[in-house]
C-alpha cells in the first residue's frame, strides 16, 4: 500500500519534481568531519554549470569560513555518493558528472580534520 | 412534601448520551460515517468505548469556567505588576517565544483533528470524548495567546505567530506533524494524538516549559499551565482508552495500531528535539538535562507501559534505541544548527555561559567537552573576534520530520546521518532510518510535502534573498532574529533591571 486513502487509486503530486524549479535542480553537499557546519547544503544549480565551477562559485561561498577551506588540496578530495566513491571530473557540467535533480554527495579532506582535529 | 433528588454525575452522563447513537434511516449507516472503515480498523461493538470522566457539559462548564476566572485574574495582576520584569533573565523569553510560534498553533490543530472525530466517530462515546477534547485544545491555544500577549509589548518575537507557524521555515516541523496527523484517518488521528503525543510524550512537553517557567520565574505560563493541567491528566487518559479498545475490540488491529505507534513515536521524538534544545540552552535556571528527562519520561515510564501493552502483543517503538543512544547529543546538535542559522530564525541564539558550560559537562560527561563545547568556544571566539558566524546556505530537510539533516549516525556522533530512497523515479532524503520507513510506508503522501528550502528555491517565499524570504516569513529582520548580544531584548532587559535597581535604592 503506497498511501492509506478514503478512496482507491490516490496519487500524490510530486511537489519538488526538477520541472518546479525553472530549469535549476537541486543538489545538496556535505563536507565530511567538518560539523562547524551543522547539515548539508541545498543548492539550486544549473545543469550546464561546470563541476569546477560549482566549487569555485557555490560550494565556496558557503564553506569558506571554515580555516580548512584555504587549505585543501583539491588533488587529494575524495567525493562520495550513496556510500560509494564519485570521482567527479571538473571541466564537465553537473549534468555530465551524473548529478541528476536532488543528487546528494558528500566531500573528505583527507588531513584536514576541522577545527583542533576535532570534525568540527 | 417532595423533593427532586439530584442526579448523579454517571445518571447525566447516560442521559445525555441517550439515543445519540440511533441507526440512521434514511441514508445507510456507511455514508453517515464515511471514515470508519477505510484503515482497516475493526469495531464490532462502540458501547464497549469505556468514558473514564463521563464528563457532562454542564459539568465541563462549570469546571473550566472556574479554571478561566483564576487564570484571567492571576493574568490581571501579573501584567499590572509587570511581571516580566520578575523572570531569571531575558534570554529566557526565548522559550516561550518557542512555544508560541511552534505550539499554540498546534493546539490549535489539535483542535481541529478533534472537531472532525466528534463527528465522525459512529460510537457516541468517543464522539462526545472528542467534541470536549476540541473545545480544550482551542481553549488552550487561546489562554496560552492571552498568558504572553503581555510579553509581546516588551519583547520581541510575539508579534507574528499565526503567519510564522505557516511561513517560517523551522516551524514546519511542528506544522507538518499536525498536519500529517490531520490527513489520517480517525483511528490513526487518535493513536498519535491521543495516544503517543498526549499519553506517551506530553510530559516531554508540559514538565520542561511549566517547570521551566516556574524556575524562571514567569508566572504567566506557569499559571497557563496549572489551568490547562487537568485537562492534559483527562487527554492522557483518553489516550490509553483508544488503545485498549481498538485492541480489544478485534485482533486484526493490533499490526495496524503498532505501525501506527512505530510512525507517531518516531515523528513526536523528533519534533522533540525543539524541546530539548529549549531545555538544555534556552532556561536560564534549568530544570533537568534532556537527557535525564528521557530516562525518566520516556526509558522508565514509557517502558513500564509498553511491557503492560505487552498483553495485547504491542512492542516498544522501532527506534526507541536510537532515541537512547541520541540522548547524550539531541539538545546539542540541535541548538548548535539553530546557533549557526541565528540570522534565519524568530528568537535570538547565544553562546552558553562558562557556568551554564558547566552544567552541561556535568550532565554530559561522555559527550559535551569531546564533540560540543569545542565546537561553541570556537564560535565564541569569533563572535568576540566580531566574525560571529551566521550561515546563510539553506539546508537540506528531512523530507518526513522536515528538519535540516543534522543529525548523525546513531553509532557515531561525528558522522552525518543521511538517508535516501527512490519512489517512481524521483529521489527523496532523509535524517533517520525512522523517517524513511515512514516514507516508504506511505510515499504516495509524503512526496507532497511542502519542505521551506525548496519552497524557497522554487520562487514561492516572497524572494530569492535571505531578507526577502524572512519578511515574508513574518520576521522583523534586526529584531527577532540575530544574536541575544546587542538584541532589543538585551538592551531594554538591563536599562529596565537597572531602574529597577535605582528605584529600591531611593526607596
Amino acid at each position: 500500500m503506497t498511501v492509506n486513502a478514503l478512496y482507491p487509486d490516490y496519487q500524490g503530486k510530486v511537489r519538488d519534481a526538477e520541472s518546479n524549479f525553472h530549469g535549476g535542480r537541486l543538489l545538496y553537499v556535505a563536507w565530511n568531519r567538518h560539523l562547524m557546519f551543522t547539515n548539508p547544503f541545498a543548492y539550486l544549480v544549473q545543469p550546464d554549470m561546470k563541476f569546477g565551477d560549482f566549487v569555485k562559485t557555490v560550494m565556496a561561498p558557503s564553506f569558506e569560513t571554515h580555516p580548512d577551506w584555504a587549505k585543501i588540496d583539491w588533488t587529494k578530495v575524495t567525493w562520495h555518493r550513496k556510500g560509494e566513491s564519485f570521482a567527479p571530473d571538473c571541466s564537465k557540467t553537473l549534468k555530465e558528472n551524473g548529478l541528476a535533480h536532488k543528487a546528494a554527495i558528500q566531500f573528505s579532506t583527507p588531513g584536514l580534520d576541522g577545527i583542533g582535529g576535532l570534525g568540527i | 412534601m417532595s423533593t427532586t433528588k439530584k442526579l448523579g454525575l454517571r445518571e447525566k452522563y447516560r442521559l445525555m448520551t441517550r439515543g445519540l447513537g440511533w441507526e440512521t434511516t434514511y441514508q445507510p449507516m456507511d455514508k453517515v460515517f464515511p471514515y470508519q472503515s477505510f484503515e482497516g480498523i475493526k469495531i464490532h461493538d462502540w458501547d464497549k468505548w469505556e468514558d473514564p470522566f463521563r464528563l457532562t457539559m454542564d459539568a465541563y462548564w462549570k469546571y473550566q469556567a472556574e479554571k478561566d476566572r483564576k487564570l484571567y485574574a492571576i493574568l490581571d495582576a501579573f501584567n499590572q505588576h509587570n511581571g516580566h520584569l520578575n523572570i531569571s533573565d531575558a534570554r529566557y523569553v526565548n522559550s516561550i517565544k518557542l512555544f508560541l510560534q511552534g505550539i499554540t498553533l498546534s493546539e490549535y490543530n489539535a483542535h481541529r483533528g478533534f472537531v472532525h472525530l466528534g463527528r465522525q466517530f459512529r460510537g457516541v462515546g468517543p464522539r462526545v470524548a472528542s467534541q470536549m477534547q476540541a473545545l480544550d485544545e482551542i481553549r488552550h491555544a487561546q489562554t496560552q495567546i492571552h498568558a504572553l500577549s503581555h510579553y509581546n509589548k516588551y519583547f520581541s518575537g510575539f508579534h507574528g505567530f499565526q503567519g510564522m507557524y505557516d511561513r517560517l521555515w523551522y516551524l514546519s516541523v511542528p506544522k507538518s506533524y499536525f498536519e500529517d496527523a490531520l490527513t489520517a484517518g480517525p483511528f490513526e488521528f487518535l493513536t498519535a494524538i491521543s495516544f503517543s503525543f498526549e499519553y506517551v510524550l506530553t510530559n516531554l512537553i508540559f514538565m520542561p516549559f511549566m517547570s521551566g517557567a516556574a524556575y524562571n520565574g514567569d508566572m504567566a505560563t506557569v499559571t497557563f499551565g496549572f489551568s490547562a493541567q487537568s485537562d492534559e491528566a483527562r487527554h492522557m487518559t483518553m489516550g490509553l482508552e483508544v488503545i485498549k479498545f481498538m485492541a480489544e475490540q478485534d485482533p486484526d488491529n493490533i499490526p495496524i495500531i503498532q505501525r501506527w505507534m512505530d510512525k507517531w513515536f518516531w515523528r513526536g521524538y523528533r519534533m522533540l528535539v525543539l524541546v530539548a534544545m529549549m531545555m538544555d540552552y534556552m532556561l536560564p535556571k534549568k530544570v533537568m538535562s534532556w537527557s535525564e528527562a528521557w530516562e525518566m519520561y520516556f526509558e522508565q515510564a514509557g517502558g513500564a507501559l509498553f511491557e503492560d501493552l505487552a498483553r495485547y502483543g504491542f512492542r516498544m517503538p522501532k527506534y526507541a534505541d536510537v532515541s537512547v543512544k541520541e540522548k547524550d547529543r539531541y539538545s546539542h546538535e540541535a541548538w548548535a544548527a539553530l546557533y549557526h542559522y541565528g540570522a534565519a530564525a524568530g528568537l535570538h541564539t547565544w553562546i552558553p555561559t562558562s557556568e551554564e558550560m558547566e552544567w552541561m559537562a556535568e550532565k554530559y560527561p561522555n559527550s559535551f567537552e569531546q564533540f560540543y563545547k569545542p565546537r561553541l568556544d570556537y564560535w565564541d571566539e569569533q563572535q568576540k573576534a566580531g566574525k560571529r558566524m551566521y550561515c546563510a546556505s539553506l539546508p537540506q530537510l528531512c523530507q518526513v520530520c522536515q528538519i535540516p539533516a543534522w543529525f548523525t549516525e546513531p553509532d557515531d556522533p561525528t558522522q552525518l546521518c543521511h538517508r535516501e530512497t527512490e519512489y517512481k523515479g524521483e529521489t527523496y532524503h532523509f535524517c533517520s532510518d525512522g523517517c524513511c520507513d515512514i516514507f516508504k510506508g506511505e510515499p504516495e503522501k509524503y512526496i507532497q510535502a511542502r519542505l521551506p528550502t525548496h519552497q524557497i528555491y522554487q520562487g514561492n517565499c516572497g524572494g530569492a534573498s535571505i531578507e526577502e524570504v524572512l519578511k515574508w516569513s513574518g520576521i522583523e529582520v534586526g529584531h527577532d532574529n540575530l544574536d541575544y548580544l546587542g538584541s532589543d531584548d538585551q538592551k531594554n532587559w538591563e536599562r529596565w533591571k537597572h531602574q529597577t535597581a535605582v528605584e529600591k535604592k531611593i526607596a
